[in-house]
């Protein structure tokens, strides 16, 4: 076999290795799925919604954790969607190229990659303990927010970056102030990917564990919360709890709830490729 | 009236992109105030260099060392299973692959990473750790090495991504001199797209380092939660993350020595990721400038 000979094989066989290892994060996907899926499916029925969680594996539910969590995603989009979409439209069409702008782009850069944890921990301190809110919804949903509103921020700009000048210039020709240009015409023109990113945004918020153990969400808590003051748990919180119990059958109830936290992450992915494929079309 | 308007609109979107500033400087203040209330009782010195982390047992010893060791091994662990196949898949997605299926692979590719982190925990101790004990008789039913392995296939995403996104944006005309010299799409990829885009690739891998030292659930649910100062992937260990979480889900006083340690521990591990994210900040900053 000649050197070219030999390099074309080489060549082939890395197709054949790139292709396994693409296949290989698939397959793995579906193995994790299928396997959680066997193990839980039997178990979900309407008394497993509906039920509270007690001692009994088989008669625990998931109706706390799945309230909890449905609270956490509705204060959670009330404290971070405003907050993080106002800051992207300050820094894609307000701020100017200084020393500001500077420190707020490697800040938020940066605080996209704190361990969410560390989030917990300040959480514990800043609002559970000074401000003295407790382990409630309002502690949780606060620390959660913060720690979605870097990815919001980065969508936000990203979203108004691909808006074209020329819609700014004509709204300006037409004699709108700044903010009637972006208020009527940048936001409409980006909402879609502004959207898409808050999707997933939230969809990272529902799967989170760690930062709510730490502000002292609880694995059991016998009522729903009915206001934002309450105790609470979440579906990953007693799945956690779940998976930590030797006695049998809690792990067929950790992978029922699997089930419906994951039905939950890709229902909110879906809805979020579905925008930003419609988006896209829009400006093509 | 306008004017005014107009300018209390945008102080108070400047007031919003400031949040993001409070935050780190929250952060920062609460890891350091308790943190330094804990040196006051424990000597940086035995933090650093004892070999035990006992602080909730009658014989208490404070040294961070053993927790490191597991938060060092389960990233390697990672690290190793993430890397290679990241950098196969982004390789293989921007110069081989037809457009279509790179298009369609992607999105599958990220849903790995939108997977919330207990789910993986379960798969590790549940299914992994049990498969592993065919093959490792003795390995233990909580350890590194499953705990690892998972987390490297959910940071895989991490790796190809970035990744593909740098090898994708080397000039095309890079490649057609490669090809005009009779290479093959193998010689060109290693020796000329791969170092042209070496930038974004060294960012893909601290970003996916910094991701591992910070992971918390998979950690927490199959790898245990005993710290000790071993490079053993079979022995159960504990990161700095599963520490926090042992502590915060048990009973313990605010104030009290034991309270303070997750800070302490808490402020070890922002340290390390804070550098690895400022470093990929410049070097990404850096490679901006290069291509523009």
């Amino acid at each position: 076999m000649n050197s070219i000979q030999k390099n074309r094989l080489k060549d082939q066989l890395f197709k054949i290795w790139g292709i396994v290892c693409t296949l290989i994060g698939l397959v793995l996907l579906i193995i994790f799925i299928g396997d959680i899926f066997i193990d839980g499916i039997s178990r979900i029925d309407w008394e497993f919604i509906t039920d509270l969680p007690s001692r009994k594996a088989e008669k625990s539910g998931i109706y706390t954790a799945l309230m909890g969590s449905i609270w956490i995603l509705i204060l959670t989009t009330i404290i971070s969607f405003p907050i993080g979409v106002a800051a992207g439209v300050y820094l894609e069409e307000y701020s100017k190229k200084n020393r500001l702008s500077a420190l707020l782009e490697i800040n938020i850069s940066n605080l996209a990659g704190v361990p969410s944890i560390i989030y917990g921990l300040l959480g514990l301190e800043l609002f559970a303990r000074i401000m003295n809110l407790g382990a409630s919804v309002l502690t949780g949903s606060l620390t959660l927010s913060l720690l979605i509103l870097p990815i919001i921020i980065v969508a936000t700009r990203e979203a108004i970056k691909s808006v074209p000048n020329s819609i700014r210039d004509a709204s300006f020709a037409l004699g709108a102030s700044k903010w009637q240009t972006i208020w009527h015409q940048i936001l409409p023109a980006s909402g879609g990917g502004i959207l898409t990113g808050v999707i997933l945004a939230l969809s990272r918020a529902v799967g989170e564990t760690a930062p709510l153990i730490v502000i002292g969400a609880l694995a059991y808590v016998p009522f729903a919360p009915s206001t934002p003051m309450d105790e609470f748990s979440v579906l990953p919180i007693q799945i956690f709890n779940w998976i930590s119990r030797p006695q049998h059958g809690f792990i067929e109830n950790a992978a029922a709830a699997i089930i419906i936290l994951l039905l939950i992450t890709f229902v909110m992915n879906g809805i979020a490729v579905y925008f930003r494929n419609r988006w896209q079309k829009k400006w093509k | 009236m306008r004017k005014i308007r107009e300018l209390v609109i945008e102080k108070s979107l400047l007031g919003s992109a400031l949040i993001t500033i409070a935050v780190t400087v929250g952060i920062i203040s609460v890891l350091a105030i308790e943190a330094v209330r804990f040196f006051k009782e424990v000597s940086l010195f035995d933090f650093f260099t004892d070999t035990q982390w006992t602080p909730l047992f009658t014989d208490k010893h404070y040294g961070i060392l053993p927790l490191l060791s597991g938060t060092f091994l389960t990233s390697l662990i990672a690290i190793s299973v993430a890397l290679p196949i990241g950098l196969s898949i982004s390789i293989y997605l921007s110069e081989y692959a037809p457009k279509s299926f790179r298009k369609t692979i992607k999105p599958l590719l990220e849903l790995l990473a939108a997977i919330p982190t207990v789910v993986y925990g379960f798969f590790a101790l549940i299914v992994v750790t049990p498969f592993l004990q065919q093959f490792i008789p003795n390995l233990s039913g909580f350890n590194s090495l499953s705990a690892g392995v998972v987390m490297g296939i959910m940071i895989i995403p991490f790796v190809s991504s970035i990744s593909e996104d740098a090898l994708h944006a080397v000039p095309r005309a890079l490649r057609e001199a490669s090809y005009g010299m009779g290479a093959t799409k193998l010689q060109t990829a290693f020796k000329v797209v791969v170092p042209a885009a070496s930038s974004g690739i060294i960012v893909s891998i601290i970003l996916a380092i910094s991701r591992a030292i910070g992971e918390t659930m998979i950690v927490a649910v199959a790898a245990g939660q005993q710290p000790r100062l071993t490079l053993d992937p079979t022995v159960p260990v504990e990161t700095i993350t599963a520490y926090i979480v042992q502590v915060s889900l048990g009973d313990v006083e605010h104030g009290s020595i034991e309270y303070r340690t997750i800070f302490a521990a808490g402020i070890t591990l922002f340290v390390f990721t804070f550098l690895l994210n400022t470093l990929s900040y410049r070097i990404r900053k850096k490679y901006q400038e290069k291509y523009e």
